[in-house]
This record gives C-alpha cells, sequence and structure tokens, in this order.
C-alpha cells in the first residue's frame, strides 16, 4: 500500500466510525456539537499516532502473550498526557469533553490498530496508518456532531444561525443513534456509487 | 518473540516502569499550569459577579454540608461593596454544579457565574449565560422579597424550558449562598 492511501483509506475504505463501527461510545457520547466532536476526534487522532508510533518501535521485544496488556499500558500512558496536558492548557474544552478523555484507553480503534496494524509494520507506515485513521475518525465526528447540532440547537461550530430552539431530542442520547444511523445510510448510498 | 515466563515479567515491569516515570514527569510539568487555569477560572468569576472594588480579601474557608467553599469580601477603601460566595449543588442533571454568587453591601444579588458544571448540552447548560438569560433572572433581586424556587414550585423563578432539574439545582445553590453568607457576613 502506497504511503497515500495509508493515509486516506481511514477517510473513505475503512471509515472507522462509519465502515469499521469501532469506538462507538465517543462517537455518540461526545458529538453533542461539532466543536465537541471534532475535539474528541483530535485527541483520538493525537493518541492514535502516538501509541501507534511506540507500539511499532517496540514490537519486536514484547513477548506475545503480554502484548495486549502492554499495548494498553502504553495507549493509556499516552491519553494521561493528552488529559494533563488538556487541563493545563485548554480548560474550555477540558470542561466539555471532560469524562471521555479517559476512555480514549479503551476506544476499541485504537488497541484495534496497535493490534492489527502497528504490530506489524514499520514505524513511518504506523505513524501514517494512525493519522489517516485519526483522519477518518476526526471528521465522522465533526460530521455527526455538526448533523446533531444544526438539528437539535440550530447552529453550527457554535454560530447560531437560525434565532430558535431547535429539535431537542437530537441533542440527547437518543439523537445520537437516529443521526448516526442515517449518517450511515447516506454514506453506505454513496460509497456503493462509488464502487 | 515467544514467550516464557521470565521475559513477559520483564517486559511488563520495564514497560510500567518506563510509562509510569512519562506520566510522572508530565504531571509535574503540568502541575502548576493547571492550578492556575483553576485559580484564574474562580478569579475570573469573582471579578465578574461583584460590583465595582478596590480591595478585595482573602477567601474566608466555610465548611458547608462537607465541602469546603470561600466567602470573599470586596471594599472600596473602608466601606465594604459586596460579597462573592462560591457555592454548589449536588443536584445537577450531571451531578455538582459550582457558581459564584456576587452581592452587594445590602444582600441584593449582583450576579451569578457559572463556575463549572456537567449538564446536558443544549438543555441544561443554558444555565451558563453564554447560552440563555436564565442567570440574568436574578439579577438585582433580593432573596428576602425574590422566592427562589421555579414557578412550578410556587417560586418566581422562570425555569430552563425542559430543564427543570437543573433549574432547581441552580436555585438550591443559589439558596445555599444566600445562608453562607448570612452566617458568615
Amino acid at each position: 500500500m502506497s504511503n497515500w492511501q495509508l493515509l486516506t483509506k481511514g477517510i473513505l475504505k475503512e471509515n472507522p466510525t462509519f465502515v469499521l463501527m469501532l469506538g462507538m461510545c465517543p462517537t455518540l457520547g461526545t458529538t453533542t456539537s461539532a466543536i465537541n466532536g471534532m475535539g474528541m476526534g483530535v485527541a483520538t487522532m493525537f493518541v492514535l499516532i502516538m501509541s501507534n508510533i511506540a507500539i511499532s518501535l517496540v514490537k519486536n521485544l514484547i513477548p506475545e502473550k503480554v502484548r495486549i496488556p502492554s499495548f494498553i499500558v502504553i495507549i493509556a500512558s499516552f491519553v494521561t498526557v493528552v488529559q494533563l496536558c488538556m487541563e493545563a492548557y485548554l480548560p474550555s474544552l477540558y470542561n466539555t469533553l471532560g469524562v471521555f478523555i479517559p476512555l480514549i484507553v479503551v476506544n476499541c480503534i485504537i488497541l484495534g490498530r496497535a493490534e492489527a496494524f502497528a504490530s506489524k509494520n514499520g514505524v513511518w507506515a504506523s505513524a501514517l496508518d494512525g493519522m489517516g485513521i485519526g483522519l477518518g475518525f476526526t471528521l465522522s465526528l465533526t460530521l455527526l456532531g455538526a448533523v446533531r447540532e444544526i438539528l437539535g440547537s440550530c447552529s453550527v461550530f457554535g454560530y447560531k444561525f437560525v434565532d430558535a430552539d431547535g429539535i431537542l431530542v437530537f441533542v440527547l442520547a437518543p439523537g445520537a443513534f437516529l443521526a448516526l444511523g442515517y449518517l450511515l445510510v447516506l454514506f453506505n448510498k454513496f460509497t456503493a456509487k462509488l464502487k | 518473540m515467544k514467550s516464557s515466563l521470565r521475559n513477559m515479567v520483564m517486559v511488563l515491569l520495564l514497560i510500567s516502569l518506563i510509562a509510569s516515570s512519562a506520566v510522572g514527569i508530565v504531571y509535574q510539568l503540568t502541575e502548576e499550569p493547571i492550578e492556575q487555569a483553576k485559580a484564574n477560572k474562580v478569579n475570573q468569576a469573582i471579578a465578574e459577579v461583584l460590583p465595582p472594588f478596590t480591595d478585595l480579601s482573602e477567601g474566608k474557608e466555610v465548611d458547608c454540608e462537607g465541602e469546603i467553599v470561600k466567602v470573599y469580601t470586596a471594599k472600596s477603601g473602608s466601606e465594604i461593596s459586596g460579597y462573592a460566595v462560591e457555592t454548589f449543588s449536588k443536584n445537577g442533571f450531571g451531578g455538582m454544579i459550582k457558581l459564584m454568587v456576587g452581592y452587594m453591601s445590602d444582600g441584593t444579588i449582583n450576579k451569578i457565574a457559572v463556575v463549572s458544571h456537567n449538564e446536558t448540552p443544549g438543555l441544561g447548560d443554558k444555565i451558563e449565560k453564554s447560552k440563555s438569560d436564565f442567570a440574568l433572572q436574578f439579577e438585582g433581586k433580593h432573596p428576602d422579597t425574590f422566592r427562589l424556587a421555579v414557578k412550578k414550585d410556587g417560586g418566581d423563578v422562570d425555569a430552563i424550558t425542559a430543564s427543570t432539574i437543573s433549574s432547581r439545582a441552580f436555585i438550591d445553590a443559589v439558596k445555599r449562598a444566600n445562608q453562607i453568607l448570612t452566617e458568615n457576613k
């Protein structure tokens, strides 16, 4: 696979949200607005790139039977670093994402990429893979967040375009499932046409 | 690599050691900025809710239902111009809501700022001034004449649509601030 393919496969072909259907908990939980979705996506992307790099570097030193605990420790450390840095330098974003940051540790996408890609490939390819998948995740979350924000609070990225209240349910949990479902339909229709 | 008891233990030990020291270093580096960010937030809230003043006292620590809150007294010259009271409610839809309530010297509510909360985005988070006018209706009201309860409960406060629990918790926190102030003026 070429570098370019590694970087772009996460956006359509192996989109973590719409195709692989991984990491649904943060996807549904944080996408109450476009900016929240994007913040979560970027934080996940950072952890994904760093953990992919670290794991591909040490992959030959880790005995097979303890690889999962080793990966989890590495991922958890990066997540803690992200959390501390965010709390220190971006307190307002930290307040909105709050409980979801520690949950990046158990996001299946990250362990999935570590197991399926980084533990079998070189550093450079793993970094690109992390960036590609992270990009796809960020774009999906931003899109889902934007759709829910537009329908639920009549604004996009905090900018109110109509002075109205919106359809409340889209900001709440059930709306997340509804919006994700319809986006999935549209995504599949769109990608089917491409094939 | 093939697993043996020795290399498994060694690798796990090493990884845990490196990871924990890395996290420790980052913690040390960010400890101060995190404290700073928290203090900034409180100071901003104090400045926001108080009427104009020249001197601010050190916060007086008060134990309220197991939580330590602070009461700040603002003075202009020797005259007291107002009070800022840290307050909280545990009854929010998403748990703890922390407010800073500013009072004039006669006990009239000047302004209220939200310090932290976990209310539902788009619903309960309308307690924030930037999101709705809910918190503005308390301004200039005296707790003795303004009945602190939502209209549904026989009070004078217009609740946020579809967020009665958040509104009640907000009022609960304001009531607590009144109580703290009368006890610690």
